[in-house]
Formats: C-alpha cells, sequence, structure tokens
C-alpha cells in the first residue's frame, strides 16, 4: 500500500503539491488527471524519491520514503516507473535494457537476467525485437520497452507518468493496451494521464489535480458524470 | 635563377630504419599522453561541472590555458620555466608532460559537452530501476558520452602526434627530432624532412583508418 500524508512540494518558491493526502490499495489502478503544471507528475516523483519533500510523508509498505535510513535504490525496485520521455538506453539492445538491472542490481546470472528480459519483452509484444537498438524501435515500441524494463525488476506498483503524452496519435494505442493488459493482471499502478477513454474504462479512482491541490477523487463514473468541483467539470469539458 | 640543387635519396633511405625507430617513440608517447591526459580530461570535466569551486577554478585555469597558448609555450613551461625553478625534467618527461597538459585540456572541454549532450532523464531513468548513482554513471551515462566523444578523441590523437613534433626544439628523439639530429649531420635537409613528412601522414592515416574501424565494431547502435 502506498500512503501519501500532508504532501508538500516546493520548486524554490513554487508551491506545486500543497498538502496531498493519498491511499493506494494493492491491485488498484488510480488515474490522476489534471491540466499541466497541476502536481501530477512531481507527484510520482516524490512517491519514488526521485524529488524530495518539503513537508508530509510517503509511506510504501511501511517504509517511509524520504526518512533518512531508507535504502531508496532497494524501494525503487518495487516501484516501476514509466516516463513521457521513454528513456530507452540507447547504447544496450532491448534485451540488453530489459537485462540489465535485474542483473547489477538484483544480482541475478547473465542467463536468469536474459530470459526475465526475454519474457518481459515477450509480454508488452516486443518479443520479435530483442536484438534491436532503441534507434530502430518505434515511440510506441520504446515506451513499451520501458515498459518491460520495468516490469523486468518485479515491481509491485507501477506508475505511468504521462507515458503517452510524447508519442504520436498512431501509436498511442498499442501503449494503451498494454498498460490495459496490466492492470486486468492485477498490476498497482499509478497513471498520470491525459488519456480520458484510458482512465474512464481501466481506473478504480480517478483523482483530478488542479494548482497542486487534489480537488477530488473517486470512482471514473462519479468524476467523469457528476463531478462535485467546478474546476473538475470545467477541465473535462475542455478536453472533451 | 637557377635550380641547381640535386636531390639525394639514398642516404635518407640508409637511415630509414632509424627513423621508423623513432616514429615508434612518436607514436608511444603520443598514446601516453593521450591515456594520462583523458584521465586528467575526465577529473578536469568533472570538477568544472560539480567540483567545489577552488578545485573547479583551477579546472578552468589549466583548460583555459591548455587551449588558449601555443602549445610551444607549454612546452617551454615544462622545460625551461619549471627549470627557472631548479626543477630540471629529462626531455622525455618534458615532452610527455606538455602534451599530457594539452590534450587534457581540449578533452576536458568534449567531455564536458559529451556529459551536458546525455538527457538528465537517462540519469533518472537508471535511478527509478534502483540502480547506485556510481551504477547509472558507469553503465548508462558514460558509455553515452564515450560514443560522443569517440571522434573527437581520435583528433586529438592525431593532434598530438603532430604536435609532438616540437618535441625536437626540446631536444627529445622522436621522428622529429630524429630527423632534424640526422639532416644536420648530412645537410639532405629537403629529402629528410619530405621522407619524415610522409611517415607523419601515414601514421595519421592509420590512426584515422584504425579509429573507424574500432567505431564501427563497436558503436552499433
Amino acid at each position: 500500500m502506498i500512503e501519501i500524508k500532508e504532501l508538500h512540494k516546493y520548486f524554490g518558491a513554487l508551491h506545486v503539491l500543497k498538502g496531498i493526502d493519498l491511499n493506494v490499495q494493492k491491485g488498484e489502478v488510480l488515474s490522476i488527471i489534471g491540466a499541466s503544471g497541476s502536481g501530477k507528475s512531481t507527484l510520482l516523483y516524490c512517491t519514488n524519491g526521485l524529488e524530495a519533500i518539503q513537508k508530509g510523508e510517503v509511506i510504501v509498505d511501511g517504509v517511509s520514503v524520504h526518512s533518512k535510513g531508507t535504502d531508496l535504490n532497494k524501494l525503487r525496485t518495487k516501484m516501476g516507473m514509466v516516463f513521457q520521455q521513454w528513456n530507452s538506453f540507447p547504447h544496450l539492445t532491448a534485451l540488453e535494457n530489459v537485462a540489465l538491472a535485474p542483473k547489477i542490481v538484483k544480482g541475478k546470472s547473465k542467463s536468469e537476467a536474459r530470459e526475465i528480459a526475454r519474457q518481459q519483452l515477450e509480454h508488452v509484444g516486443l518479443g520479435d525485437k530483442i536484438d534491436n537498438y532503441p534507434s530502430a524501435l518505434s515511440g510506441g515500441q520504446q515506451q513499451r520497452l520501458a515498459i518491460a524494463r520495468a516490469l523486468a525488476m518485479e515491481p509491485e506498483y507501477m506508475l505511468f507518468d504521462e507515458a503517452t503524452s510524447a508519442l504520436d496519435p498512431e501509436l498511442v494505442g498499442e501503449v494503451l493496451d498494454t498498460m490495459r493488459l496490466l492492470a486486468e493482471e492485477g498490476m498497482t499502478m499509478i497513471c498520470v494521464t491525459h488519456e480520458m477513454g484510458f482512465a474512464r474504462d481501466v481506473s478504480d479512482r480517478v483523482a483530478f489535480f488542479h494548482q497542486g491541490v487534489m480537488e477530488e477523487i473517486g470512482p471514473p463514473q462519479q468524476i467523469f458524470g457528476e463531478p462535485t468541483s467546478e474546476h473538475t467539470a470545467k477541465f473535462l469539458a475542455n478536453v472533451r | 635563377m637557377n635550380f641547381d640543387y640535386t636531390f639525394h635519396w639514398r642516404p635518407v633511405m640508409r637511415k630509414l630504419p632509424d627513423l621508423l625507430e623513432a616514429s615508434l617513440t612518436t607514436l608511444q608517447i603520443s598514446v601516453l599522453s593521450m591515456i594520462i591526459g583523458i584521465t586528467f580530461g575526465l577529473i578536469l570535466a568533472i570538477l568544472r561541472m560539480n567540483g567545489p569551486k577552488p578545485l573547479a577554478w583551477i579546472a578552468t585555469g589549466w583548460v583555459e590555458l591548455a587551449r588558449n597558448t601555443p602549445a610551444l609555450f607549454q612546452l617551454f613551461f615544462f622545460s625551461f620555466g619549471l627549470g627557472a625553478f631548479g626543477l630540471h625534467l629529462t626531455p622525455y618527461f618534458i615532452v610527455l608532460a606538455g602534451l599530457t597538459f594539452n590534450n587534457a585540456g581540449y578533452l576536458a572541454e568534449n567531455f564536458r559537452g559529451g556529459f551536458q549532450a546525455v538527457p538528465e532523464t537517462q540519469m533518472r531513468a537508471a535511478r527509478s530501476l534502483g540502480m547506485t548513482a556510481w551504477q547509472s554513471y558507469t553503465r548508462i551515462v558514460i558509455p553515452q558520452v564515450f560514443r560522443i566523444v569517440y571522434h573527437p578523441m581520435t583528433n586529438q590523437l592525431v593532434w598530438a602526434v603532430l604536435m609532438s613534433s616540437l618535441a625536437m626544439i626540446v631536444g627529445f628523439r622522436e621522428l622529429a627530432g630524429e630527423t632534424q639530429a640526422l639532416a644536420f649531420k648530412t645537410f639532405r635537409i629537403f629529402e629528410y624532412f619530405a621522407v619524415t613528412a610522409l611517415i607523419y601522414y601515414v601514421m595519421v592515416k592509420v590512426i584515422l583508418g584504425l579509429s573507424r574501424l574500432i567505431a564501427w565494431r563497436m558503436f552499433r547502435y
């Protein structure tokens, strides 16, 4: 379980997150929607400790992420992250991209790591691309590669930071399909997204962020059907 | 004006083995100065980017001097300059130090550019997988930097080979120094320097060819 308590984050004088309270249960799919600059992505970075926080707490399976003694590297293996700019490692083949972290972080043997990588690439539909370098893959394939790379660490949570925002429109579908597949398999997911269709169909809950505040959270039918906040209603009217 | 100079190539050809041996010295000292230069260049680049202020200033000073003063003067510094303070290096170490100082200065700037060319998000992606900072640098960032600076590094090696000819001025017998010594013994000055120029040309061409071959083998992406 991920527990976020009274979380405040500043970039200099800019107050980006203004006291976020949020729990994510095992097996849940949470989508976070909202305008750019509302703090959605920052929340993900704070969740896996890539960004420091100024106040509050993030607790993952009972471990406080931002406490001094926390082994962040170990904790991060529990939380796979997929970025907007997919960030595949250009100097490694697809297989090497996925096999590297299991080998050097988890200490798997070379053949074990390669086997895991092969399985995960198969899983996201890239079984025929294992020896390709990222430069030979499309944006959608690179993003699926990034998903496979995160999955190879056998995470319990997956954090998606606008995973489809940088993709050409015709490539969005294949990545969303992969994310749907993970949701069906019971993966716990936090998805910052601009894909309203995905948020509505796949999520258990949807949270709406507005200027660093979580304005409301609820089941998709409620958020999309009868939003209680006028900001939510306005936002949804604009994206439709 | 009459052109009554007769070319005599035979004395040069007789000494060709000496010239070739000296060219090995040239190669050896150039490559060594590159290896040490790469090490220092990396350190200088990292100090300039992330080092504590005083060290960053020293690194910047080094880079500025190496890139913006004549290479010959840099060599003089390690011979006459240090000599004035009573520190007398052997000709070999004067040349090695001069070349290394110059290489490190130029390479530091190449490395700095290389580090800046790798997106910061690569580091984030690596860290998000649980890699330590050290693992992220050595496995993800530096291999990419290495590819970016590979060809500039080859250029620097070529420059080091050619620049090492300044060594004859401080009395070191690498290829140029050897040529000068032999030329003035026989007074076939033009012939000697013509042949030596050709040897330099071939050396550089071989270096460039090998470098391209290695790049082709190494960088598959």
